[in-house]
């Protein structure tokens, strides 16, 4: 699904990833730990195919197309999917008509007809009650006014429409209570299926009680320091992060 | 990706679409400005006494008086010797009698223009009056209209058959020292529309005036009185574009509004004109005086506008609330890019009791468009319990374009409610991505995030205007983005 190789980026010329590997299969679930400041966030952000990240080196290949060279909607339209960690107000523009245009520029891509309203509409409701959101907030502006549950959950209202091959989450754990996090890992579950991997983005352990992960990588100083299954992720909420400095320090000695 | 921009820079430069001209002979009066071009063209009107003698009045004052410089706008000062005042197709020298008399050339034009005159193909329920440079070329329904008493013709025919009416209303809302445009306009105007809806009766269709600006060199000076008499009311909307030149031409026309008691007048504006390229040559220069005045008790005047064309918009749709318990809107967008330059907002004078006013300004700056609101609240010491909310917007794109606000507020009593509130806002780069992150092109992103901006506006319009005014906002933003 998805193969990282070396890969290399600045923010504003300061490196921040510092040669990262990682192979993802389809159908695996992957765990990004990490503390703050260690390029988790970037990470997301090159792969999803943000400008302001500047690639330095490496390559990504995704289902076997060289990801850095699509634009962000293509990525888009070929899968792949960002859950935002502050997801935008978009004042004036209704959450159902984002979603409907969203959709149907994919499904064009796809060479698949547009979905009429109401077919769209069937669609989105029966997403919406997984995602235990009330009908109403198709109506309102799309995040305008939501709380920061009610806009972690849109985005994975989003992500349950589109149907991504490849989603990431950033965050999505971040500012949620424990009940909407139960809600937010319910609806990601439901789209965990052996054709679609997702890279969890997190900073805490919390998230991944719901969703288990099939690894976990700590990311620390733009590089996975160390990999491992789940149990990793209880190692961390034992230790801490703390333990990375002296790992940090080991490897550029080694250097 | 080739075709598709990528960053709200690439996006901001389609072509203007109305651009073209219609090749059509004239009857047009040598260029230049004198007491002599102002009696000409009343002569060629045919027009009364009382009429020559009050646009002479206005031109006497006119060479008295100055060019505003206080606006955030800048051009060359403007050769008024250089400007044709007058010019007819020459086909429509007597005035209009039918549909069937207008000449096909013009109608071909507007057909263009998608404003079809044939009264069998026109949008069910919107009474049409083409103006074309100086004259008015066809009315429609006008028959229909006149069942109920309304009287909807060109200024000049209105001033042949109506002049009782012309002379009790014209220059009552926008006296004619009232600035140096409506003083040149009131001198030198040389046709519009005008509408008078009689007591008790509400228009049954839209009305409508499309202006085209043809000729080379000339100025179009066209005047707008719209009387609402008691209990009646009006839902008006006005159209304009003009071809492409390299040159810059005037556009200063007047537009007054009347509304008697519970009278309400509702005045829409889809302004396109040529706007010029993108290095800023060429262009209309619209320098507009509009204003309303909600003369009796609970009257309502509502102006929106859509201001996507012109090189220089300076342009100020104004309401005196004079009627006790009157109340007056102001709905707007205004949209400059590439070199274009907009000062605009409106007045708001509360002297009635009780009265409310709205103010809802959206501006949207891309390219190196320059663009500014600019309004006034007046709260006369008469006017207790007088109310006004204003909301002010700005939405810019790129980095090089400027807006700017300047709110004047001027309260005399205490018993008044005054509210601004003011946003700027860069549309997001953060915004775009979003988008583009779940499959939209940026030029698709780009418009739904400016229609959404503008939604509280477009709202406003009547349901064709408002899909006119959202095509028009993603043509003029194409290849605008930064």
């Amino acid at each position: 699904m998805l193969s990282i190789d070396n890969l290399q980026a600045s923010v504003a010329d300061k490196p921040i990833l510092r040669g990262i590997s990682l192979e993802i299969k389809a159908g695996e679930v992957h765990a990004i730990m990490g503390p703050n400041g260690s390029g988790k966030s970037t990470l997301s952000n090159v792969l999803a195919g943000r400008e302001n990240v500047r690639v330095t080196g490496g390559k990504v290949t995704y289902r076997g197309k060289d990801l850095l060279a699509m634009e962000v909607e293509e990525r888009a339209r070929e899968g792949v999917f960002l859950a935002f960690q502050y997801p935008v107000e978009i004042p004036g523009v209704g959450n159902v008509y984002l979603l409907k245009a969203a959709l149907n520029a994919q499904r064009k891509h796809r060479g698949l007809p547009e979905l009429d309203a109401m077919d769209f509409l069937a669609l989105v409701k029966d997403k919406m009650k997984l995602m235990e959101m009330n009908e109403s907030m198709l109506y309102r502006a799309v995040n305008e006014g939501f709380s920061g549950g009610e806009k972690k959950r849109n985005e994975i209202l989003q992500m349950a429409v589109l149907e991504p091959h490849l989603s990431i989450l950033d965050e999505t754990d971040s500012g949620l209570d424990i009940d909407a996090l139960k809600i937010v890992a319910n609806g990601v579950n439901s789209l965990r299926s052996p054709e679609r991997s997702m890279i969890l983005v997190t900073h805490y352990q919390r998230l991944l009680d719901y969703i288990q992960p099939d690894f976990v990588h700590v990311l620390a100083g733009g590089r996975i320091v160390r990999s491992g299954g789940p149990e990793l992720a209880h190692e961390l909420e034992r230790e801490g992060y703390a333990w990375i400095g002296d790992a940090q320090s080991q490897t550029v000695a080694a250097q | 990706m080739n075709s598709v921009p990528d960053t709200l820079e690439e996006f901001i430069s389609q072509e203007y679409q109305h651009g073209f001209e219609t090749l059509i002979d004239a009857d047009e009066i040598p260029r230049g400005l004198s007491e002599d071009t102002v009696r000409l063209i009343s002569a060629r009107k045919n027009e009364p006494d009382f009429l020559l003698q009050w646009r002479l009045d206005a031109f006497r004052r006119w060479l008295k008086m100055t060019p505003p410089t206080w606006s955030n706008v800048h051009y060359p000062p403007i050769d008024y010797q250089d400007i044709i005042y007058y010019s007819a197709p020459r086909s429509q020298k007597d005035g209009h009698k039918s549909l069937e008399e207008v000449d096909p050339e013009l109608l071909k034009t507007y057909e263009k223009l998608g404003i079809p005159l044939h009264e069998r193909a026109i949008l069910a329920g919107v009474a049409v009056d083409a103006v074309f440079d100086s004259v008015s070329v066809a009315t429609t329904f006008k028959d229909k209209l006149a069942e109920v008493g309304i009287i909807f013709c060109s200024f000049s025919e209105a001033v042949q058959h109506h002049p009782d009416l012309v002379r009790q209303y014209l220059g009552t809302v926008v006296p004619v020292q009232d600035n140096f445009y409506a003083a040149l306009n009131s001198a030198v105007f040389s046709d519009g529309s005008f509408v008078y809806i009689p007591p008790g009766v509400r228009c049954p269709m839209e009305l409508s005036t499309y202006f085209r600006i043809n000729a080379k060199n000339t100025g179009q000076f066209e005047r707008t009185l719209i009387i609402a008499d008691q209990g009646a009311s009006v839902s008006y909307l006005e159209g304009c574009t003009a071809p492409m030149r390299d040159e810059n031409q005037l556009h200063a026309a007047v537009v007054e509004l009347v509304a008697l008691d519970d009278a309400k007048i509702k005045y829409s504006t889809v302004q396109n004109w040529y706007p010029g390229d993108k290095e800023g040559r060429g262009g209309i220069y619209n320098f507009v005086t509009k204003r309303g005045d909600c003369r009796g008790a609970r009257s309502h005047i509502s102006w929106t506008q859509v201001e996507t064309g012109s090189a220089i918009t300076w342009k100020y749709p104004s309401v005196v609330l004079r009627g006790e318990e009157s109340v007056g809107e102001f709905y707007s967008v205004a949209l400059t890019n590439h070199r274009q330059q907009a000062d605009t907002g409106t007045k708001m004078i509360h002297i009635g009791k009780n009265t409310r006013s709205t103010i809802v300004s959206k501006g949207i700056s891309a390219g190196y468009g320059q663009q500014a609101y600019r309004g006034l609240v007046r709260v006369a010491r008469s006017a207790i319990g007088a109310r006004n909310h204003t909301q002010c917007d700005s939405l810019l794109l790129g980095d090089r374009c400027q807006a700017h606000t300047y709110p004047y507020i001027e309260v005399k009593n205490n018993s008044a409610t005054v509210e601004h509130e003011a946003s700027t806002s860069r549309i997001g780069e953060d915004q775009l991505f979003f988008c583009r992150q779940r499959g939209i092109d940026t030029e698709d992103a780009v418009s739904m995030i400016v229609n959404g901006f503008c939604k509280e506006v477009f709202k406003e319009l009547p349901m064709e205007f408002a899909v006119e005014a959202q095509k028009l906002l993603g043509v003029s933003l194409e290849g605008s983005v930064g």
